[in-house]
Order: C-alpha cells, then sequence, then structure tokens
C-alpha cells in the first residue's frame, strides 16, 4: 500500500484530540477523497502524512508511506521523503508561492536545493512540468513573478512544481476551493489527467462530498477528528449509510434531484466540543440516548464501514 | 519616479524656507541677530551683513538669492570665524562622514544579525535580545558616550578618550552612534523575520524538504527584507542629526559639533548651512531609500 | 490603528518589569516632592574640600567638582527632569490633538494643510527642528521646552487623526449629528474623551522619549542652565572629571536618565499592548 494511516491520534491542547483513531489508505494509482466541514481535520490529516504537525502536539498510531514510519523516521528520511515522494497542492496557491521569488525559482528550488540537480537540468525539467500542465509560453512564465499570475495559472505552476520530483503521492488539500468554477474544473481535469499518466496515488480533501463522489474511488466522511463512514464512492452516494453523510448530501441542492434540501441543524464542532458519545449526536436528527453514552464503532456496510449504532440493526 | 523626485524637491524648498525664515522669527531686528550680537554692531559690519543677505530686498527675493547662493556653494561668512562657512564645513565634513560610515556599519551588520539570532533562536536567546533593545532605546547617546569613556577610555585605557583623526579615535563615537540604531533595526529585523514565519509558502517549502537554514534564508530573511531596507536607510539618514550629540560628547571636529558651537556662539550663517545640509542631505537619503523599494518588492514595481 | 500599535510591543513585558518599573518611578516622583526633606545638603551648596569626593557615609553616591552633594542635585533633578516633559507634552497634546482633530472631522484641505505642515516637520531629522529653534530665540530651558513641545505636536497630531478617524466611522458620532449637534461640541464633548484612552498610553511613550530629549538638550547647553541639577547638564558638567578617573558625577545622573526611561518604555509598551487588544 502507497499510504497507510493507522489508528492514528493527535491532541494538541484542545478538550478533545483533532484526530482520534484515524485509518485510511491510499494504493497506488487510486484516488481517495477525504470531506469534512472547516475543522474536522482533514487538513491535519495531510499534513501529518509530511510530519507538519501542529506545535506542541501528542501523536499516536503509524502513518506509513511506503511501509516507511513517517512519524518516527530519521531527519535525512524525512527530507527525501518531503522533498521526492509525496507533494502537496494547497487551497491558496497565491499564498503557496514566496512572493518575491520568480516562478523558475519556485519551480527549481526544491530539485536544485534539495535534491541536488545541476541548475540547467532543472530549468529543461521545469519548462517540461510547465508545458505538461498546459502553461504557454512556459519560458517566459519562468521569469514572471507570482501575482503577475492568475489564481488558476498559478494552481497549475503549484501542481507543476508538486511534480517536479516524480513523487508517487498527492495530496491535494482543497486544491480547488479557491479557485473560479471555470478554473475548478480545468485544474480538476488537469489533476485527474496527471493522476492518471504517472499513475500517482493521491488523498483528495475537500468540503465538497458531491465534487468528492464524482471524483475519487474511495471516499472517507470526517467528523470531528474521526471517520464516520468510508465506501466506495458511487455507493456512498447512491446510498449513504450514516446519518452526517445523508444529511451533507441532502444539504447541497441539485436539479432534477426529488430530494428535498435539509441543512444539517447546529454547527460543526470546535475543538473545545469534548464528547462522550458518538459527536455527531447532538446534530443527529436519528440520536437516541443511547448514542450520547459511548463511541459507536465502525460496523461493515456494504463495501465499506460506518461508524453509527443505528446502522448495526 | 517623477512625482517622488517632484515631492523632494517641494520638501526641500518648504524645509530650507523654514531654515532661512526662522532668523525673521528671532526677537528684535534681523540684523542684529544676523550679526552675532550687538557687540558686533559697527557700521561696516551692518553694511556687509546687510549685502551679504540682501536686506534690503523684498522677503521672498532674499529668500531666492539665499537659496541660489547655497546652491552654488556659496554660504555666507561665519561671523565667529570670519571664514567662508564651506570652507569651514569641508574641513569638517570628513570626519563626520567617516563617524557615519563607521557607524552605519555596524548598525547593520550587528542589528540584523542579532534580529535574525532572536527570531531564528527564540526562547531565551529572543528575551535577552528584547531585552536587551529595550534597554539600549532608553539610553540616551550622551549617556552612552560618558558610560563607554568612563569604562573603555578611562579604566580599561583601551581606546583614546578625546581626539579623532583614526579608526580607533572614531570606535566609541561609533558604537555610540550605532547603538540606538542597532537596537530599532534588530527589532524591526526580529518582527519582520517573525510575521514572515508565519506565512503559508513557507510550510509550502517546509513541506518541498528544503531544509530550515535554506527556509530562513531565501523565504523567511528574504521575505523580511523590505521592511529591514526601509529602516535602515531612514535611521542612516537621521545619524548626520545623530553626529551632533556624539561629536560634542566625544570632543570631535565634526559637522555636529560645528553645530553647536555655531548655535552657542550666535554664528547663525554656519548654523543655517549645517542645517541646510543635515536636512537636505536626510531628504535625499530617505528619497533614496523609497526608488529601492521596487527592487526588493517585485509587487510594487508592477503597480508603480 | 491597531496594528500600528501592534509593531509598538513585539513583546509583552513580564508584569515582574512592570511592577518595578511602577515602583521606581513611584520612588523617582516622591523624590521629586520630597526633595527638600530629604536631600542631605542644599542643591548649591558648594564645598570645595569634597571636590570629587568617592562614595562616603557624607555623600552616599559621591560629590562633582563643586564639592556638590550629588545625591541631592539627583533628588532636585528629579524635578526639572520629570516637570519639562510634563510641559512639552502639554503643549504637544493640547496643539497635537487639536490639530490632529480637526484635521480628522473636516477632511479636505484642512487635512490637507495639516499633514503638508507635518511632512515639513519630520523632514527635520532627530532634534534639528528644536535645535533651530533654539538658535533663534537663545538657549534655555524655556525655550527648549517649548521648542520640543512644538516638535512633538505633529507625532501627536498625526496619531490623534489615525485614532480620530476610526472614532468618526462610528455610529455613535452620527447619531450626534443627526441630533443636530454642532461639530465642535460632538468634537470636545463626545470624540476627544473617547480618545482619550488611547492617547493616555501613547502619551506615556512619549513622555520617556521626551525626558531624553530635554536631556539631551541640556547636555548640548541648549536647554537647563547652571546652577540648575538638570540630569542632562550634570552629565554635562561632569564629563570633565572623566579623565580624572570620578565617574560618579556623569554616572550618577546617568543611570537616572536610563533608568526612568526604562521604566517609562516598560509601562508604555504594557499600556499599548492593553490598547492594542482593547482597540480591536
Amino acid at each position: 500500500m502507497l499510504l497507510s494511516v493507522e489508528g492514528l491520534t493527535i491532541e494538541a491542547g484542545g478538550r478533545r484530540p483533532i484526530l482520534r483513531e484515524v485509518s485510511l489508505s491510499v494504493g497506488r494509482g487510486e484516488i481517495v477523497g477525504l470531506v469534512g466541514e472547516s475543522g474536522s481535520g482533514k487538513s491535519t490529516i495531510a499534513r501529518s502524512v509530511l510530519r507538519l504537525l501542529p506545535a506542541g502536539a501528542r501523536v499516536s498510531g503509524r502513518v506509513a508511506v511506503e511501509g516507511e514510519d513517517v512519524l518516527t523516521m530519521g531527519q535525512g528520511a524525512l527530507r527525501d521523503l518531503r522533498a521526492s515522494k509525496v507533494s502537496m497542492v494547497y487551497q491558496d496557491p497565491r499564498s503557496s508561492l514566496n512572493p518575491v521569488r520568480r516562478i523558475g525559482d519556485f519551480l527549481t528550488e526544491r530539485m536544485v536545493r534539495t535534491l541536488g540537480r545541476p541548475k540547467a537540468e532543472a530549468r529543461t525539467r521545469a519548462l517540461e512540468l510547465l508545458d505538461a500542465v498546459g502553461m504557454r509560453d512556459p519560458g517566459a512564465r519562468l521569469r514572471q513573478y507570482p501575482h503577475e499570475l492568475s489564481g488558476g495559472m498559478l494552481q497549475r505552476v503549484v501542481i507543476a512544481a508538486a511534480l517536479a520530483a516524480d513523487p508517487a503521492l498527492l495530496l491535494a488539500d482543497e486544491a480547488t476551493s479557491a479557485l473560479d468554477v471555470t478554473t475548478q474544473a480545468e485544474t480538476l481535469a488537469l489533476l485527474r489527467r496527471v493522476q492518471a499518466e504517472r499513475e500517482l496515488g493521491m488523498l483528495f480533501i475537500t468540503h465538497d462530498l458531491h465534487l468528492a463522489a464524482a471524483f475519487c474511488d474511495r471516499v472517507h466522511v470526517l467528523y470531528a477528528g474521526t471517520v464516520v463512514e468510508s465506501r466506495p464512492a458511487k455507493e456512498l452516494f447512491a446510498d449513504p449509510r450514516h446519518p452526517y453523510t445523508a444529511g451533507l448530501l441532502a444539504c447541497t441542492p441539485e436539479l432534477g434531484d426529488p430530494r428535498p434540501i435539509r441543512p444539517i441543524p447546529g454547527r460543526p464542532p470546535s475543538l473545545d466540543d469534548a464528547f462522550t458519545g458518538c459527536p455527531f449526536a447532538p446534530r443527529c436528527p436519528e440520536a437516541t440516548a443511547a448514542c450520547e453514552e459511548e463511541p459507536p464503532r465502525p460496523v461493515a456496510v456494504s463495501g465499506g464501514t460506518a461508524a453509527c449504532r443505528l446502522v448495526e440493526a | 519616479m517623477v512625482r517622488k523626485l517632484a515631492g523632494l524637491v517641494a520638501t526641500l524648498l518648504a524645509t530650507s524656507f523654514v531654515i532661512f525664515a526662522a532668523s525673521y522669527a528671532a526677537p528684535g531686528d534681523p540684523v542684529t541677530f544676523l550679526a552675532g550680537g550687538k557687540e558686533n554692531l559697527t557700521p561696516e559690519y551692518l553694511a556687509a551683513i546687510r549685502a551679504q543677505y540682501h536686506l534690503d530686498d523684498p522677503f521672498l527675493v532674499q529668500y531666492g538669492r539665499w537659496l541660489g547662493d547655497a546652491v552654488t556653494g556659496d554660504l555666507g561668512r561665519s561671523t565667529q570665524y570670519h571664514d567662508q562657512v564651506s570652507d569651514l564645513m569641508a574641513a569638517r565634513l570628513p570626519s563626520t562622514l567617516a563617524l557615519v560610515a563607521y557607524a552605519s556599519v555596524l548598525f547593520v551588520v550587528f542589528g540584523i544579525a542579532l534580529g535574525v539570532l532572536a527570531a531564528v533562536r527564540g526562547g531565551r536567546t529572543d528575551s535577552a535580545v528584547v531585552a536587551g533593545t529595550t534597554f539600549a532605546t532608553s539610553v540616551p547617546a550622551f549617556v552612552t558616550a560618558t558610560v563607554l569613556i568612563s569604562l573603555f577610555g578611562v579604566q580599561l585605557g583601551w581606546f583614546p578618550v578625546m581626539g579623532g583623526g583614526s579608526l580607533w579615535h572614531l570606535t566609541l563615537p561609533a558604537v555610540t552612534l550605532a547603538l540606538g540604531a542597532l537596537a530599532i533595526i534588530s527589532r524591526v529585523t526580529r518582527q519582520s523575520m517573525i510575521e514572515q514565519r508565519e506565512l503559508d509558502h513557507v510550510s509550502v517549502a517546509r513541506a518541498g524538504g528544503l531544509s530550515e537554514r535554506l527556509i530562513v534564508v531565501r523565504h523567511v530573511f528574504r521575505g523580511a527584507l523590505g521592511p529591514i531596507v526601509t529602516m535602515c536607510g531612514l535611521v542612516t539618514a537621521g545619524m548626520l542629526a545623530g553626529t551632533v550629540t556624539v561629536e560634542t560628547a566625544f570632543g570631535l571636529n565634526g559637522i555636529g559639533s560645528l553645530l553647536v558651537n555655531a548655535i552657542n556662539t550666535h554664528d547663525f550663517p554656519v548654523t543655517q548651512a549645517v542645517l541646510l545640509l543635515m536636512v537636505a542631505a536626510y531628504i535625499a537619503v530617505t528619497t533614496a531609500v523609497e526608488l529601492l523599494h521596487p527592487l526588493i518588492d517585485p509587487r510594487v514595481r508592477s503597480r508603480a | 490603528m491597531t496594528t500600528l500599535v501592534a509593531t509598538l510591543s513585539p513583546k509583552p513585558a513580564r508584569p515582574l518589569g512592570q511592577l518595578l518599573a511602577t515602583a521606581f518611578l513611584g520612588l523617582v516622583v516622591a523624590a521629586a516632592v520630597l526633595a527638600p526633606l530629604v536631600a542631605p545638603y542644599a542643591p548649591e551648596a558648594v564645598d570645595f574640600a569634597a571636590t570629587l569626593a568617592p562614595m562616603s557615609p557624607g555623600h552616599p553616591l559621591g560629590a562633582d567638582q563643586s564639592g556638590r552633594d550629588l545625591l541631592t542635585r539627583v533628588l532636585y533633578g528629579a524635578r526639572t527632569s520629570l516637570i519639562g516633559p510634563l510641559i512639552l507634552l502639554a503643549i504637544a497634546s493640547a496643539l497635537g490633538v487639536a490639530l490632529g482633530t480637526l484635521a480628522a472631522w473636516h477632511r479636505g484641505w484642512v487635512d490637507a494643510v495639516v499633514s503638508r505642515l507635518t511632512d515639513v516637520m519630520y523632514a527635520f531629522p532627530g532634534l534639528l527642528f528644536v535645535v533651530l529653534i533654539v538658535a533663534v530665540f537663545g538657549n534655555g530651558m524655556t525655550t527648549a521646552v517649548v521648542a520640543l513641545g512644538l516638535a512633538y505636536t505633529p507625532t501627536i497630531a498625526k496619531y490623534t487623526r489615525s485614532v480620530a478617524l476610526g472614532e468618526c466611522g462610528k455610529p455613535y458620532i452620527d447619531a450626534y449629528r443627526v441630533q443636530g449637534m454642532g461639530g465642535f461640541a460632538i468634537c470636545v464633548r463626545h470624540l476627544v474623551p473617547n480618545m482619550a484612552r488611547s492617547l493616555v498610553g501613547y502619551l506615556v511613550v512619549l513622555f520617556g522619549e521626551g525626558l531624553m530629549s530635554l536631556a539631551t538638550l541640556s547636555f548640548l547647553g541648549f536647554g537647563a542652565q547652571p546652577p540648575s541639577s538638570d540630569w542632562g547638564l550634570m552629565v554635562k558638567e561632569g564629563q570633565p572629571a572623566i579623565v580624572q578617573g570620578a565617574f560618579l558625577p556623569v554616572l550618577v545622573p546617568g543611570a537616572a536618565i536610563a533608568l526612568v526611561v526604562v521604566s517609562f518604555n516598560v509601562i508604555g509598551v504594557r499600556l499599548a499592548d492593553r490598547m492594542g487588544v482593547r482597540g480591536t
């Protein structure tokens, strides 16, 4: 397995852990979705794959990339992992690039400074990459500054840089959320294309369950730091088993869909909301008194698991 | 660019006007004032003053003539030394410029180094630098000067106590002049680096496997450079004015001590000339720093 | 405005430091008030037998070239050294607050004129504007204090303007305007009192600076004149004795200046911090 996260728990001072017992895996050539509201801990999972942990965090569990545990590896191995095995694409391309350095610098920095490739070679590679992500006149782009490009163009640059060292795993953290709708579609198509061409494993993080269901092979739904449902995308979309998943699907309008729009009542829990039972129980339309007593265990459902007492029946 | 230069000229005109017009604000007849007191009032001398300042012309014409003369290097005669003011200043300028240059090197190098150290190391180093700079900005230069003279000049005998000439002589004055500036620069550096460190692109660089040292050099420090350079420029520009205190405290023969002497002896032509020079240099350097800004931040370049 | 205040203080000073600073300033104020009662000598009592005396029971902090007791002089010196900055800040804040409020209230050409004026003042680096005034009107404490007051006016005006602009944007000002209250009445009765909090914190920081500037002027011979026991002047007068190895005449007043200014800065930074937090 390319990426396997087992029982990952991260605590950083709040009244509840940021992540509790999260397990997931990404195989080569597979796109795995990670869906949740803001604060559900989805970015923390992606960042922990690169061991970019919150300050003062207590971490337990295992995060393995190609079988090597990221959380315990040495500094050299970690740098190697960050530089050449795993790459990340971020939500806001404009803040991902150093505003006072040229696009070329951004693209070649990792190749030259971390992997020790000659500058000329890195430049050639940068040109290839810009071409591969569909940017016209790559030579001129290399000399431009980030503020001279549009958000969509910058996100292409970020994706190109992510591909620079031929990684095996791509982490896309809300990679299209900050872009215009048309640019979003282009960027998604680009991600899909480079993923298929290079047989990348991809962890695709989004707050949009519809998007995840359409884009991914499998989807994990995250709520308050725990995985509440993980299923193949099509099954999840067609037949959500966890009430939270069902709620997420029900609160977006869809053309020609007879389901009424029903917003989920209440607000997403913060780090100061502690739970004894099911974290979703306070907002769950189907919750019973028993739900508040102890955390539900994931139970096998068609194609995957769902962590809800009501599913057991 | 053109707007900035126009602003420069406008400010220079306004300040020179203030410096010129000040003599008219003095109580009593400007002739008496310009002559440096009643004891100098012989009829011939009065006539000379009237001629030099064109006192019989209308006010604005006087100002125009005075400014024209000043621009062409004719700053009048000292009432105290009876020399050309420009000669007096030319003789003293080199030692003052050497002092300013020496102090600038000191505060830029050590100020930035301390700021970077505080930002990168954090913890105790940071607290020590913050406490040290708070203290350094609270001690006036003349007190620093007397402490340094007492300790390194007299008690330990490492440096000459008075007089100038060599780099050795200039060390204690330069340290004094640099100390307050150093504190300001290290604070700006520290603050700016801490702000930059929190930016997303720094964490992106880290996620790309870049070593911490390179992250600090290529991203954090590079990003922090704008405010640092601006502040270094402003502080250097103000340094010429700072020599007034430091040269007096160390008994150095420079422009600063010339100004103090001129005021204490009512030598107004010299006072005007030195003030004009210091203000002009200050305005010129601050404008130069502004013009430098686009070179550091490409975003400013395209906006202009 | 908040960011401006926040950058003034890279790190809040520890409460202990603030406590010490407050206690020390309390002591200095007490010394200034009680100087005639607690000082062992008269400030101008010359005693050539005690010339440059070291620390001793008779002269706890030694004596200067004329044998004047340094403890006595530094206690009396606290008076001029504290009253000077107080008056100069009174002048500067009266003018500065008026100009700043005027500029913020009227905007337009009034604002433009005020900002041009401050620009010209700012073009004089350091104390040069004050030096020019002293050169014209002659040396002396009064000239120095008034000149410094004028020199600090643009700083306060600029600060007041930025605070006032923020305050003018608040609905309560509009509410008074709608009620038909005149501009002057709103400014004096409502705007200025509401800005007082921010201004006081700023003035505390400026007090230390003003004390430093005033002492520097006295040191240069432009401010306090002999036989005053102003701290800056004491350093100036003590300087010739350094080469004779007598450091007390400069170190005692020098330390007094440094400690008082540090105390003001520690407290000022703390106040600015709090304002920054509450201002948001």
